[in-house]
């Protein structure tokens, strides 16, 4: 029987769509295993309503793919959808008429009432009008360990920062890197930000972040996160690495003790065979302050003139928040899904946690939707100074506080 | 007797009046349209870009003015300070090294050893690669674990160090030697048909004289190679200038951004920050430093007998060459399609030629 309602499913889902089966090239920047997996999710579900997903995936990462697409969209040359990360990124494009506006798709589906958090929504919104669907979070607050290299080390695997800070000299006696930090400014730029949000708390966060208060970025709240920054320097020092999964793997060797990374982090260690709470051990907020970011991925619509192409886009959106696909997807992702009102019990203990905490409500908006790229830009290049260098704390807190004044 | 006629009112007319411009007419339709293309597409893109510079432009080009705020931020930039004190330190290191080392392999390979075709090809070869090849053969030749430093540590001197691409007080040296690398090879090319070129006569005369061989050199042919010399260093400095792909490929601006070029900084701020309007005023600085430093040099290399015209076409020439340089780049990015920019460029090399042709001839009858 349940065949039988599956098979009437499907031909009714065909029948619907058959009149109007449209190709629709989708461009993403998921090209590593798992991002892979996750992409086929969209396709299978797509290509299951009876119109076609022509996959147009683009190697390297947003840094390489946006440009590519923002050309492609100025140059009249649209794709039927594109990933972006919600915020700032598409806000002169939006401005500039050349994105579909959603929002009676969102109408239909009551996005307002099932998106969690509802900041993920307000990412896709200019002016009252939605123009973007938002298919998952990922946050940058987690700290990874390695149970082996504490073990080698002779140590408990610490419960927070400051533990971790103490066993610094022994992980490193026992021939370990305490802490392993891609040379990137990305990755300098996270791990900070993630110091900031447990060591200097929310509020003084989102003072920076998003009031851009330049006197609490030169504060003593901040000033003690520079410190600590100072500290995990020291600790990376010897991370000869450049990729973030580079690093990543040394927390899976056990050849570092931890990593501050996001819970892409994740995929990582599963593909690796590590099970976590056995292997390895994942600290929200470095377990100071269990408070995640929503940065994550969203799908934009370019402005097409072919009204076919317009509808079909707009029941791809519809198809992409949906409760089946946002399970699946997510799942393979190893992130968290934008709706809370689905079941994710096959979820693993990290993911759990994660899941947790979001119900809970512990959430901040992403740097991507505080800051603009230009912005994000300038502190990246600081913190690549800062962290390959020996600038002082005072020196580094007193240009963050700058560019925070000039921020736009 | 009208034909006659018609030759006296025509050389009359001629002698009246020689109008310049249409001599050579045909030529002269010719290249009409490199000149549209030249004016339009270099021209027009250069005074655009440096119109946007003092906008405000974000992720689109707008024309919100705002002054000199641009180029106010950028001054104050580390990073804008540290790309162009790296682009020095390269582009001096860079110009002596290759000159000399290019001359003295020429000069070698000229004293008619055995097995020249050999080594003419061995040192020409890194030349065939491009520089992101080079960057990332560099990197691994360089990189501490498995590359020159371990080679040397498992012959038994345990203690060498030589780790320049992680140290940011080195990171440019471990640059410049793949760049010296991959340019050496051109330059000792075009210096040895200079030295093929010098008369065995004057070799003879300097023996008879009883001049040693490298007093010669220095003396007598080297100054013979005047031309040769000016032709290496256009070729150098303009490569100088477009250091871009040998960075990204061998450091990435890295450590930290202690490796740092000023055309990366334009990229970066053109399209990863959005910013187009301080990409532009980068962009715009790079332009005026290198008008700033060649603008003399042309002066005293074709100001004896150069008539204020051909100043002025060197100055166009100067503007020409940059603003190549950024459409490459900016076509570059937006269109994915090498072909377009590389047939542009090859257009515009082509046309610096026969303009360079054109002005020295000139000089020369003038």
């Amino acid at each position: 029987m349940k065949l039988t309602t599956k098979l009437l499913a499907a031909t009714a889902m065909v029948s619907a769509s058959a009149a109007s089966a449209v190709e629709l090239e989708v461009t993403h920047w998921w090209t590593s295993g798992g991002e892979a997996a996750a992409v086929s999710e969209f396709a299978a579900a797509w290509n299951a309503t009876g119109n076609t997903w022509v996959d147009g995936a683009i190697a390297g990462s947003g840094g390489t793919a946006r440009p590519i697409i923002i050309s492609r969209i100025l140059g009249g040359d649209p794709m039927g959808a594109t990933q972006l990360n919600h915020g700032r990124q598409a806000e002169e494009l939006i401005e500039a008429g050349l994105m579909l506006d959603l929002t009676d798709v969102a109408e239909a589906g009551n996005w307002a009432d099932i998106v969690n958090p509802s900041s993920l929504l307000e990412g896709c919104t200019l002016d009252g009008k939605i123009y973007c669907v938002p298919v998952n979070i990922h946050s940058f607050q987690w700290m990874w360990l390695s149970h082996q290299a504490f073990a080698d080390a002779g140590l408990d695997v610490p419960t927070n920062w400051d533990e971790f800070t103490a066993s610094a000299d022994a992980l490193e006696a026992a021939g370990k890197v305490p802490l392993a930090m891609g040379q990137q400014g990305w990755q300098q730029n996270g791990a900070f930000g993630v110091m900031a949000v447990a060591i200097a708390g929310q509020d003084a966060w989102l003072a920076v972040n998003a009031d851009k208060n330049a006197d609490v970025a030169a504060g003593p709240e901040y000033a003690k996160v520079f410190e600590a920054a100072v500290a995990a320097r020291a600790m990376a020092a010897n991370t000869n690495v450049q990729d973030w999964n580079q690093a990543t793997n040394m927390v899976i060797t056990g050849e570092a003790g931890a990593q501050i990374m996001g819970d892409w982090a994740q995929g990582e260690f599963s593909v690796a065979g590590s099970v976590a709470g056995t292997d390895y051990t994942c600290l929200p907020g470095l377990g100071v302050n269990e408070i995640l970011d929503t940065g994550g991925d969203a799908f934009y619509f370019p402005v097409n003139d072919d009204p076919e192409i317009t509808a079909a886009q707009k029941e791809l959106a519809a198809l992409l928040i949906s409760p089946e696909v946002q399970v699946s997807f997510n799942l393979a992702k190893g992130s968290l899904p934008v709706r809370g009102d689905i079941d994710m019990s096959t979820a693993n203990d990290c993911m759990q946690k994660g899941l947790e905490i979001l119900a809970a409500g512990n959430v901040l908006p992403s740097g991507d939707q505080n800051l603009s790229a230009d912005t994000t830009t300038q502190i990246e290049d600081l913190m690549a100074e800062f962290w390959s260098g020996d600038m002082s704390a005072a020196d580094a807190q007193t240009r963050y506080a700058a560019l925070i004044a000039s921020a736009d | 007797m009208s034909v006659v006629e018609d030759r006296s009112l025509q050389g009359a007319a001629g002698a009246k009046r020689p109008i310049r411009l249409f001599r050579n007419p045909m030529a002269k339709i010719a290249s009409i349209p490199m000149i549209l293309t030249a004016m339009v597409v270099f021209v027009g893109g250069t005074l655009w870009t440096v119109v946007h510079s003092f906008s405000g432009s974000k992720l689109l080009p707008r024309l919100n003015w705002v002054g000199f705020d641009q180029y106010e931020r950028l001054w104050e930039t580390p990073r804008w300070l540290i790309s162009i004190s790296n682009l020095a330190l390269y582009g001096i290191c860079s110009l002596i090294l290759t000159l000399t080392i290019g001359f003295v392999l020429a000069a070698l390979l000229d004293r008619k050893i055995r097995g020249e075709g050999v080594f003419r090809t061995i040192f020409l070869y890194p030349f065939a690669l491009s520089f992101v090849v080079t960057g990332i053969a560099w990197q691994w030749i360089l990189n501490p674990d498995f590359g020159l430093q371990n080679l040397v540590r498992e012959w038994g001197w345990e203690s060498f160090v030589f780790n320049p691409l992680n140290d940011p007080d080195t990171v440019m040296f471990g640059l410049l030697i793949a760049g010296i690398w991959q340019g050496s090879g051109l330059i000792m090319c075009i210096m040895l048909a200079g030295l093929r070129g010098i008369d065995e006569d004057i070799w003879k005369a300097a023996r008879v004289d009883g001049i040693g061989t490298v007093k010669t050199y220095i003396r007598i042919v080297i100054p013979m190679m005047r031309p040769v010399f000016i032709t290496s260093l256009v070729l150098i400095a303009s490569g100088i200038i477009k250091l871009y792909d040998l960075v990204v490929a061998q450091t990435n601006g890295g450590p930290g951004i202690s490796s740092e070029v000023p055309a990366k900084y334009v990229i970066e701020y053109m399209f990863r920050a959005q910013n187009l309007g301080q990409g532009f005023a980068a962009s715009t600085m790079m332009l005026v430093s290198v008008v700033i430093i060649l603008i003399p040099w042309a002066y005293l290399e074709f100001g004896k007998g150069m008539r204020i015209m051909h100043f002025l076409g060197m100055i166009a020439l100067v503007l020409l060459t940059l603003a190549g340089f950024v459409a490459v780049v900016v076509a570059w990015s937006f269109s994915l399609s090498l072909l377009l920019p590389l047939v542009g460029f090859l257009i515009c090399a082509g046309a610096l030629t026969a303009y360079l042709r054109f002005v020295k001839g000139h000089i020369q009858h003038g």
